[in-house]
């Protein structure tokens, strides 16, 4: 590619970089982007992509690979300029079904036809929860940190906590992911309500704060556990400098 | 033996390692290719840089270079061989039971010798069984729900065959069954590492000892919800226990969770060598300590005496191994 066509692209590579950075593993809740999922981006003047797609092993599991490839195709396709966007996995031990089923449309069960029950929909959810309880304890602990106490927390509106000005830009990305999936479980999300609940909705009791505390480390271990794993085993595997 | 700074011996049983051949000639498919590989890099992630084996050595290593770095440098008394016969990727297999049993022979004093079976193979199945119990005398098994036979993807112990294997096990005096937690690939739609079905398996089988290989990481929080439950759940730390070189801190967290929930008398040290070592592995295990503030946040902590159960004593129980009467006949040999 000469250097004209180059500099051309680099906007569009940028905005392509940054729609895969809000696509997530969802076992893990990082972004594919962050992760080093993504090996390669090669765009077309005709508006077609072509992503490369890489996992730690040979044998992640296929339906959070198919997840992820569904959904990256899904995110960059949102973009008006982009005319096809073909997600091709590679080392994998079920990239051909894969590539196949994203690249055609097919669901999960007409990817693997005979292979499963059901589409993936219960797993996106429960793993979704994984992700509001991860992101609600980083949130809470580093107030913690910051000297608030467990009624304080206990007791906060979501206006308050959006109001809250703490000069770190630690906690104000974490309240910013936090903020991004509060509107999908924990109850009604308007400025008044509590701004941390359970999934459910219920209210956190102050007295009890650190058994609650202690429930959601045991969901982030878990989820740290993969996350450690994985970027250990894809520098093992693709040669390159940890983060 | 390891010994503390003061002078104290611990007895070390080893409650998981392997004797395998992944040797070109031996892979049957780019699967075998791929699974030696998948090892090696788990290996590689985790290992200090001092202990790391090339592609070549970690295929194949042979009895005495086992003999050596479990019994002469790693600290290891004994050690429970696990098999995995993976043969839809391995002509001979990746380490049966009968492999295992001729390559240790020279130290069979030192090796508990684990079998295996499959309920896919149903009626035939049970008979191999018998006659492991007969050749070998097994006190325990190693399952992996996850192996691929023919266009089967893997099975659940909850299956109608899996409980007749089960019962079978029972019968014949088997007490013990590992169950290896790791990525399965049915049922696609679903989680691949649950564990929900070591529950149903426990409650139906009160009299067999579960041990959850890799404490049911990453699912941590299911695996310790299940040994509340069931008295009769235990942990394998293999995998687990790697961790403590690499990330200190996350093995401390991951060490409070289990000793609160499941306790340091249901806990099993295990190195899952050759991926790991146990030399290192028991000695940076030694030099833990569990942090001030999970101390206070939990309540737990990791004492000499926990360490001592966890490293051979629980194992000891398990498989009625009498440590005082076995170092007498250990250190005579």
């Amino acid at each position: 590619m000469n250097a004209s066509i180059a500099q051309l692209h680099a906007p569009r590579r940028d905005e392509i970089w940054a729609r895969l950075a809000r696509v997530s593993d969802p076992e893990l809740d990082e972004s594919v982007a962050e992760m080093g999922f993504v090996e390669s981006i090669e765009i077309c003047d005709s508006g077609e992509v072509r992503i490369g797609f890489r996992l730690p092993t040979f044998w992640c599991s296929p339906n959070f690979a198919f997840l992820m490839a569904h959904d990256m195709r899904e995110a960059v396709e949102a973009l008006d300029w982009v005319t096809h966007a073909e997600i091709a996995l590679t080392n994998h031990c079920n990239a051909e079904e894969i590539n196949r089923g994203v690249g055609g449309s097919l669901s999960f069960a007409e990817t693997f036809p005979g292979q499963t029950e059901a589409e993936l929909d219960d797993l996106r959810a429960t793993f979704r929860r994984k992700a509001y309880q991860g992101r609600q304890e980083k949130l809470m602990r580093h107030m913690v940190a910051e000297g608030f106490t467990p009624e304080h927390i206990a007791a906060m509106t979501i206006g308050e906590l959006t109001a809250l000005a703490i000069a770190s830009s630690e906690f104000e990305a974490l309240r910013a992911r936090y903020a991004e999936i509060r509107c999908e479980f924990g109850g009604p999300d308007a400025a008044g309500d509590a701004a941390f609940t359970t999934p459910e909705g219920d209210a956190i009791d102050a007295k009890n704060f650190n058994l609650y505390l202690s429930t959601l480390r045991r969901v982030r271990i878990n989820t740290q556990f993969n996350a450690n794993m994985c970027k250990s085993l894809l520098n093992v595997r693709y040669g390159e400098d940890e983060e | 033996m390891y010994k503390t700074s003061d002078g104290e011996e611990i007895f070390v049983i080893d409650a998981h390692i392997h004797l395998w051949d992944a040797r070109p000639e031996n892979q049957r498919n780019v699967h075998g290719a791929q699974f030696i590989n998948c090892f090696h890099d788990y290996h590689s992630a985790l290992s200090p840089p001092e202990y790391l084996w090339s592609a070549e050595k970690f295929q194949y290593y042979g009895p005495e270079t086992l003999y050596e770095d479990l019994f002469v440098n790693g600290y290891d008394d004994m050690a429970v061989c696990q098999p995995t016969y993976l043969k839809d990727f391995y002509t001979n297999g990746f380490n049966t039971t009968e492999q295992n049993a001729e390559l240790l022979k020279d130290c069979a004093d030192r090796i508990i010798l684990n079998g295996a079976f499959d309920p896919r193979d149903e009626e035939l199945g049970l008979e191999a069984l018998e006659s492991l119990v007969e050749t070998y005398g097994i006190q325990g098994v190693k399952l992996y729900t996850a192996e691929w036979r023919g266009d089967s993807k893997g099975y659940k112990l909850s299956d109608p065959w899996a409980k007749r294997y089960l019962e079978k096990a029972q019968s014949l005096g088997i007490k013990n069954i590992h169950v290896h937690k790791g990525p399965t690939i049915l049922p696609l739609n679903r989680d691949a590492f649950d564990v929900a079905d070591i529950d149903d398996a426990a409650t139906d089988f009160p009299e067999l000892n579960f041990i959850v290989d890799h404490v049911g990481l990453p699912r941590l929080d299911d695996f310790c919800w299940i040994a509340v439950q069931e008295p009769n759940v235990y942990g394998g730390l293999a995998v687990a226990s790697a961790f403590v070189h690499a990330r200190p801190r996350y093995f401390a967290e991951m060490m409070a969770e289990l000793l609160f929930w499941v306790g340091e008398d249901r806990l099993l040290f295990g190195s899952d060598y050759g991926i790991w070592q146990p030399k290192w592995l028991i000695e940076k295990f030694m030099a833990f300590e569990m942090p001030d503030d999970l101390k206070a946040e939990t309540g737990v902590d990791l004492t000499t005496e926990g360490k001592r159960k966890i490293l051979g004593l629980n194992a000891a129980k398990l498989y009625g191994v009498d440590i005082e009467a076995k170092k007498v006949s250990l250190g005579g040999a």
